[in-house]
């Protein structure tokens, strides 16, 4: 995996990093609209923003005084089907012992009553 | 609610942290990762035959089993325990057979709370390097049901509420 897919990865393995990708897929938005939703100050934010950047998953602009964000899909596209697949493989593994474990207390319950 | 399987892979560190609840008491859950006819019930992917060689869940204990696909090509995996197995600590080495010398060390704990028991997996990679290729293509052999695109790998990523 190259550098910029791992640093795709580590900025993906934020909820609020993830939170603004997901609130930037609507249009662009200043820091301050970012913020809004959040109980982090924009400091905090403004930090979030520049390792997205940094991972090439926004660009920033000026508009008058403000700057805004820009979700950049395309860098996302590789890591993110790596991440789904490595997850549909845990999540299926993990139905599956749902399913089991439901069945032998399933099991145990009839033996005890 | 159905329960999601959580999974960290932090940028520059060997590790992959996995973390899922599951509505079982811990005995249970242990049960089912120690004791190989539970074991071959969940742990194979659904499109292959999963075929258990050895499973010898002590210190010292060997582990050794194969993924079968449609076509017969076989996938085998093998590992090591440290340390006796407990609900409290689970110790092993997994290693593919295709890529001998590359061994992860993974640690699994089992939490629990109100009849509920959190499973947590820390598995350590040799480098950054074999820990990616891990995520990207060790675990992913035959998992054909598609790629998520962008807009629906989002809204699932995204807290609800």
């Amino acid at each position: 995996m190259s550098d910029q897919l791992s640093a795709v990865f580590g900025a993906l393995s934020d909820p609020t990093r993830r939170a603004i990708l997901a609130r930037l897929t609507e249009g662009d938005l200043t820091v301050a609209e970012l913020a809004a939703p959040f109980a982090v100050s924009q400091p905090a934010i403004s930090r979030h923003l520049k390792v997205l950047e940094a991972a090439g998953l926004i660009s920033r602009r000026r508009r008058a005084t403000a700057r805004l964000s820009h979700l950049r899909a395309e860098p996302l596209r590789d890591a993110t089907e790596w991440l789904a697949r490595y997850q549909e493989f845990w999540d299926e593994r993990h139905r599956r012992l749902d399913a089991l474990l439901a069945a032998l207390q399933a099991d145990q319950q009839e033996r005890d009553g | 609610m159905m329960a999601t399987t959580t999974i960290d892979a932090q940028a520059g560190l060997p590790f992959i942290d996995i973390s899922r609840e599951f509505d079982a008491p811990r005995d249970l859950v242990f049960r089912a990762h120690t004791d190989p006819d539970l074991l071959v019930q969940w742990l194979g992917p659904e499109k292959y035959e999963m075929v258990i060689g050895e499973f010898e869940a002590r210190d010292g204990g060997r582990w050794r089993y194969v993924h079968r696909d449609g076509d017969g090509t076989e996938y085998g995996f093998r590992g090591v325990f440290h340390g006796t197995p407990t609900p409290d600590l689970m110790v092993q080495t997994f290693e593919f057979d295709g890529a001998p010398g590359q061994v992860a060390l993974d640690t699994l704990t089992l939490e629990e709370r109100d009849g509920r028991t959190t499973a947590r997996i820390h598995s350590v990679y040799q480098s950054v390097e074999a820990r990616d290729a891990m995520i990207q293509s060790g675990m992913s052999e035959g998992m054909e049901s598609g790629y998520a695109r962008l807009d629906g790998l989002l809204a699932r990523l995204v807290p609800v509420g």
